[in-house]
């Protein structure tokens, strides 16, 4: 049970095509560029080199790996070892159903052009590695966000414009 | 999907980006971004794309830096700027900029400026300081937007040390009636509990308002504090049991709004969390895992729908009632739950049905019983996850008859890994197995041989070392061991006889060792030809110079027997000019000892691994080459620490106080009077086999030798002992109600009759039985208790520990040792029924002891909460209720002695005790006829703990053992003749002396009093009392001069901000007093706005304080050669603080 206390459940998730691009990458505890870079490289050759039909874990040093592919693009979320698998392929799943949801059936393209925003949506449904939000939050935040959104938008208009 | 959801999701787009409508996404593809990125497509090589990146970057450089660029140009900058990064080019140029842009920008523009400064810069780096101020200016802002995003990268990456600065803000904004902002608030700071939990333990009762929260969503961001809190210390949060399975129970009964659900189950990540919680609490602990059974049994029967999410929901429950005191047809619904997740053909839910046995077979073998063929299909599976997984299970099954199988099939998938981490980490499984259950010689060495060649250079090193501290101790008869050192030596004769180049370093190291110490226990076998096999070591092109030496080392042994001068000569002659120091030195060894018979009898005696040797750890040999040193002019040695504060001094302004009150030195002092044998300066030069490695500093060394000789035999073996005490415990499976037995017989009975696979393979039934061997009859094993261990062959030899582990019943005895996997289960031993309430009484009672920390603060918190708080849609989960419950014993001390009780006990205390500060009389456990309390006794130079022990029966007790034990403390028993018998109805009394090992916050003592009623078999209870480390602290009498010479020389060190008190006084010195008087600490001096404090643990432990008034807060310094000492003392000046 016990795990390593000062780190968060989640450790990161990477977005990679099939050719081994990445598309996204997000990191939960700090990581030097090196490392990163080992961690991305190791990661697209374990999970393009499965076989399909075999299950969607993967060990990775003291970590799991948990990839899901949708479509043309790799999800790949790395968390503690005692973690529930399944749950972090509901987390994996649950965030494409919001990218989905924004840019109205999501491809590999969506995010490539606009992967600023494919980081917004994620900021808003995972913080420091945990989940910050599960279903309604998400309502109530967006309902309230545009709220303030409005306020904003006040704001915005009478600032002089640069 | 729900109306809300629409609502959310198409107002999503409009929060994003202002400047794109919704759907209108693609539409970016036409910007500059998308001309680079269409552009990147395009090219065919990787020296093309280079060349378009670096103009890119030129470009960018050169507009992010001209004055002309608005902001909102710099924003689509930005975006280019993390494209270019995340290709794998450099971009720093844009790093300031993209602080500027979320200094300077409007909310959109902002909010690429945090993302590009999340993206681009990473917790330690440098410019991520000059984001605090713009941080700081948000968390301020009115606009709601900018304090979200100020919050998300607050918990993204934020300096630790710049936590102090921005902490308030945070804390304020828990109270914003708006929830998101109240929930990312909770987040923030579960963040920077995890970094660093010092800062924000003054905030604990504010984590209790925001789970009384009425926003769900706050309240479930709050579970992850009080996971982590509890998890720490499951202890004080007893009394949130009820409510968090209140909670539970509405979640899962649909209570919460519609919108929470996911795949149509109710909040699912909030139930996990909450399931994460109830398990910690209910661990261990009979009467909380009481109030849970309930709730757990409705999870199990409402999470039926086929969905991964309600797989992951059982898979937790599974989890958490087998963590927690079991209850029986509990217990039986989770077993089949977890055939299900087995037997599923979903390879995911067969994984983690895998990993959910693996959890549970440590308590009940018996469920891997009914599996067996799974398993077996499992171990053949084509996914090696699947396989590897299925290897752990088995290795928690193994036993002394089934090992060899189990151990040959994780060396089968060994041999086709490549994966090095889980080569390192098998292999460690293989050799624990090997040394724990070896049925035979040959068996062992041969399984030994396979772990070093495969394992190679990266298994851990304790491997070769304990394998060879096994083969020099010995296990077993004198006739055992050196059969198995003979074994050992013919096999590796017969290894460097064929290919020794294609062995690991490591391997050969070993092979040298034991040829070295124990070929001459084969007669037959010419000294000679070992010579030559190792001299052919020393040949070969990849041998390394450690490998070398330690051949060298094993050839100076060999040449005890004289033939084989000729040889040994020639080869220290070639080695003796090696530029390898270390080698050279070998050589020398090797050449002089072969010369000098007597001397090399007396520094490398025969079969020698038996008796420790002293080493000489202050190198006080060296005195007299140090003074002639001295004497010459060199300059006297000065430890790492200080060279680098001088150095840093030399480069910087000094920003440390006290830098000019640098002594002359410390060394001046020790050098005269430092006076001691040097007879032993020869042994440990010469002989430590292996100290000289250690020059070298490197971590892979073998310091085999050198570990044994430096710890004494009795420190590391009872470690040891320890540890294999536990790991017996592990296997058996627990004893259950009789029913339940039964009934787990009968379904054993029935497995090994093939039903479950419609057509048998003959094979695979073969390996079921040889695996599965072993469980079936070690329930009966463990019914007659541990009277009859299983046979470990490998087991080192009793040490002489005098432990209780007679005829006496045995509960729970790991309790002291306590290694994790093991004590979850224990209280499923707790058959008798009689010593299980002992035991409740004993732990219920330490509970409300030790909560009292809590419930004091909480006494702030409770009519706060009361008032604000509308619970979860009003219905009142008992969150409050438990806090007023608690009223406990306190035990710190300067308290007047209140209970009539109390009272009587302490008339027992001896006179010269009875003058002294101590803490309250406190019962630890108690049962029928006898009742335990204690109390801490505060002298000057010693803490002492004095246990009563209270006979209540009417009859004499006998033979008490009184046996106590901390992982913290150093504990000695001070009564001259302990007490033995009590007599009806009186009390004895037993001291104890404590002493700190190891500083922390809190420090526990267990232990485990055992005692023979007149009738009946001996009794054992066992108890934990708890004390703050502020009982040993002592005020430390020092000038300000050595003050400041000590300072220097401490090495362990944190800083902190405190808050400053200020009733009417001078704030600084209100402040220290109030430490003063509560922690024992003694001023030294204050001088303007600066104070120094210095105190110490007991008499030899100092810790340093340096205070300084800044601004309204006092930041302190604290100094210590001991480790986590000033970590631990700052957490107690806080909290002195925050009482006052």
């Amino acid at each position: 049970m016990s795990h390593d206390n000062s780190k968060p459940l989640m450790r990161f998730l990477l977005l990679f095509s099939r050719q081994g691009k990445l598309r996204l990458q997000k990191w939960f505890t700090p990581m030097s560029d090196r490392e990163k870079k080992k961690i991305i490289r190791d990661m697209t050759t374990m999970v393009l080199a499965r076989q399909p039909r075999s299950c969607n874990f993967l060990h990775w040093k003291d970590l799991k790996i948990i990839y899901k592919r949708y479509a043309s693009l790799y999800f790949c979320l790395a968390i503690e070892s005692q973690e529930n698998e399944l749950l972090a392929l509901e987390v994996i799943h649950r965030y494409v159903e919001l990218l989905d949801k924004y840019f109205g059936n999501v491809c590999e393209l969506d995010i490539i052009f606009n992967f600023e925003k494919a980081y917004f949506i994620l900021d808003e449904f995972l913080m420091g590695g945990e989940i910050q939000e599960t279903s309604k939050q998400v309502v109530n935040r967006c309902i309230e966000s545009s709220d303030m959104l409005q306020e904003t938008m006040e704001e915005y208009m009478s600032k002089p414009a640069f | 999907m729900s109306d809300v959801v629409e609502k959310t999701l198409t107002a999503l787009p409009s929060l994003l980006s202002l400047d794109s409508q919704p759907g209108s996404a693609k539409l970016s593809s036409t910007s500059k971004l998308g001309n680079l990125i269409r552009g990147i497509t395009e090219l065919t090589s990787k020296h093309e794309e280079e060349k378009l990146i670096q103009r890119e970057l030129a470009s960018i450089k050169e507009q992010v830096s001209s004055p002309n660029t608005s902001m909102r140009q710099m924003k689509e900058l930005m975006v280019r700027a993390i494209y270019c990064e995340s290709l794998g080019y450099e971009a720093s140029f844009s790093y300031i900029h993209a602080i500027k842009l979320a200094q300077q920008g409007t909310v959109l523009e902002k909010r690429v400026g945090y993302l590009a400064v999340s993206l681009f810069l990473n917790e330690s780096h440098e410019l991520l300081l000059l984001l605090v101020n713009t941080v700081l200016k948000d968390l301020q802002s009115t606009n709601l937007i900018e304090v979200c995003m100020a919050l998300t990268v607050v918990s993204q990456m934020f300096p630790k040390d710049m936590i102090p600065a921005i902490l308030p803000l945070v804390e304020e904004k828990l109270n914003h009636p708006k929830e998101i902002i109240r929930r990312k608030a909770v987040l923030a700071l579960y963040k920077f509990y995890l970094i660093a939990p010092n800062q924000v333990q003054h905030i604990h009762n504010k984590f209790r308002k925001a789970l009384c929260d009425k926003d769900p969503g706050v309240m479930t961001a709050s579970l992850h504090i009080y996971l982590q809190m509890i998890q720490e210390n499951p202890e004080g949060y007893k009394d949130l049991t009820a409510s968090f399975v209140t909670i539970l129970k509405q979640v899962v009964g649909g209570k919460l709004p519609m919108d929470f659900n996911y795949h149509s189950v109710p909040a699912p990540w909030l139930q996990i969390q909450l399931l994460r919680i109830l398990s910690l609490l209910g661990k261990n602990d009979q009467s909380t895992s009481e109030i849970m059974y309930e709730v757990l049994d409705e999870s199990l029967r409402r999470a039926e729908m086929n969905h991964n999410i309600t797989y992951a929901i059982l898979y937790e429950c599974v989890k958490c009632i087998y963590t927690i005191h079991p209850k029986s047809d509990l217990l039986e619904k989770a077993a089949k739950c977890i055939g299900n997740f087995v037997l599923s053909p979903k390879i995911n839910l067969k994984y983690l049905g895998l990993k959910a046995l693996t959890y549970v077979v440590q308590q009940d073998p018996k469920l891997a019983l009914q599996h067996q063929m799974t398993i077996i299909e499992c171990l053949d599976h084509p996914d090696l996850i699947i396989k590897r997984e299925t290897l752990e299970l088995l290795f928690r099954i193994t036993n002394a008859q089934n090992v060899t199988v189990i151990v040959e099939k994780m060396l089968e998938f060994l041999h086709s890994n490549t994966d090095d981490y889980t080569t390192i980490d098998l292999v460690g499984k293989v050799a624990e197995l090997a040394e724990k259950y070896a049925p035979g010689n040959e068996w062992f060495i041969e399984t030994m041989n396979t772990v070093f060649s495969v394992g190679g250079d990266m298994m851990q090193p304790d491997i070769p070392n304990s394998f060879l501290k096994l083969l020099s101790e010995g296990f077993d008869t004198v006739e055992e061991d050196r059969k198995l050192r003979l074994f050992a030596v013919d096999s590796y004769v017969s290894l460097l006889q064929g290919e020794p180049g294609k062995l690991p370093q490591r391997f050969l190291q070993v092979i040298s060792w034991v040829l070295g110490e124990y070929s001459h226990l084969r007669e037959e076998l010419e000294p000679a030809t070992v010579m030559r096999l190792l001299a052919k070591l020393l040949d070969m092109k990849q041998t390394s110079s450690e490998t070398k030496s330690w051949v060298l080392l094993a050839m100076t042994k060999l040449v005890r027997a004289g033939q084989v001068f000729q040889s040994a000569q020639e080869v220290s002659e070639t080695y003796g000019s090696s530029m390898d120091t270390v080698l050279r030195q070998r050589a020398q060894e090797l050449q002089h000892l072969s010369q000098d018979c007597e001397l090399r009898a007396r520094v490398l005696p025969q079969d020698a691994g038996l008796e420790p040797l002293e080493v000489d750890s202050s190198l006080s040999f060296l005195d007299g080459f140090v003074s002639e040193a001295l004497a010459a002019g060199a300059a006297p040695y000065k430890p790492p620490h200080q060279r680098q504060e001088e150095l840093a001094q030399a480069k910087a302004l000094s920003l440390e106080p006290y830098g000019l009150s640098l002594p002359i030195s410390m060394s001046s002092c020790s050098i005269a009077d430092r006076q001691s044998p040097t007879l032993l300066s020869m042994s440990s030069g010469l002989s430590g086999d292996s100290t000289d490695l250690s020059h070298k500093g490197s971590s892979t060394t073998l310091k085999l030798d050198g570990v044994k000789r430096v710890w004494g035999r009795e420190g590391y073996l009872a470690q040891r002992e320890a540890v294999e005490e536990a790991a017996q415990v592990e296997v058996p499976s627990p004893l259950r109600s009789p029913s339940q037995q039964a009934e787990a017989d009968s379904s054993h009975s029935q497995t090994p009759t093939p039903t479950p696979t419609p057509e048998p393979d003959q094979e695979k039934q073969q390996l079921a039985s040889s695996l599965f061997f072993g469980l079936s009859s070690q329930s009966s094993v463990c019914l007659m208790g541990k009277s009859e261990p299983t046979p470990q062959r490998f087991r080192r030899k009793a040490k002489g520990q005098a432990s209780s582990s007679g005829a006496a019943e045995q509960i729970s005895n790991s309790l002291v040792s306590a290694p994790s996997a093991v004590d979850n289960f224990l209280c499923n031993n707790l058959l008798d029924s009689n010593i299980t309430s002992q035991v409740g009484i004993s732990s219920s009672e330490q509970t409300s002891e030790l909560s009292q920390g809590p419930a004091t603060t909480n006494g702030t918190c409770d009519t706060e909460a009361e008032s604000t708080d509308g619970d979860i849609k009003g219905s009142n989960p008992s969150l409050i209720i438990g806090d007023n419950g608690l009223v406990a014993a306190d035990p710190t001390p300067h308290k007047d002695p209140g209970s009539p009780k109390d009272f009587c006990l302490s008339s027992h205390l001896p006179a010269e005790l009875s003058e002294l500060c101590r803490s309250e009389i406190t019962p630890l456990c108690s049962n029928q006829s006898l009742g335990l309390s204690a109390c801490h006794v505060h002298k000057e130079d010693s803490l002492v703990l004095v246990v009563f022990i209270t006979n209540s029966s009417d009859a004499a007790i006998r033979q008490i053992l009184l046996d106590l034990d901390s992982e913290q403390l150093q504990v000695s028993c001070v009564s001259d003749s302990p007490v033995e018998d009590v007599t009806s109805h009186s009390v004895a009394m037993h001291q104890f002396s404590l002493t700190v090992k190891r500083p922390s916050v809190h420090v526990e003592v267990v232990g485990m009093v055992s005692y023979q009623l007149p009738v009946g078999t001996p009794q054992e209870v066992q108890f934990s009392y708890k004390l703050p480390l502020t009982s040993f602290i002592r005020p430390l009498t020092v000038s300000t001069e050595e003050y400041g010479t000590m300072w220097l020389s401490f090495s362990h060190d944190t800083k902190q901000n405190l808050t400053l008190i200020s009733d009417g006084e001078e704030p600084l010195t209100a402040t220290l007093n109030v430490l003063k008087e509560k922690l024992q600490l003694h001023i030294v001096e204050i001088i303007g706005m600066e104070g120094i404090i210095a105190c110490q643990l007991l008499r030899d432990q100092p810790c340093l304080m340096h205070c300084r008034v800044h601004a309204d807060v006092l930041a302190v310094w604290l100094r210590s050669p001991v480790p986590d000492l000033p970590d631990c003392l700052i957490y107690h000046c806080q909290r002195a603080l925050q009482e006052h």
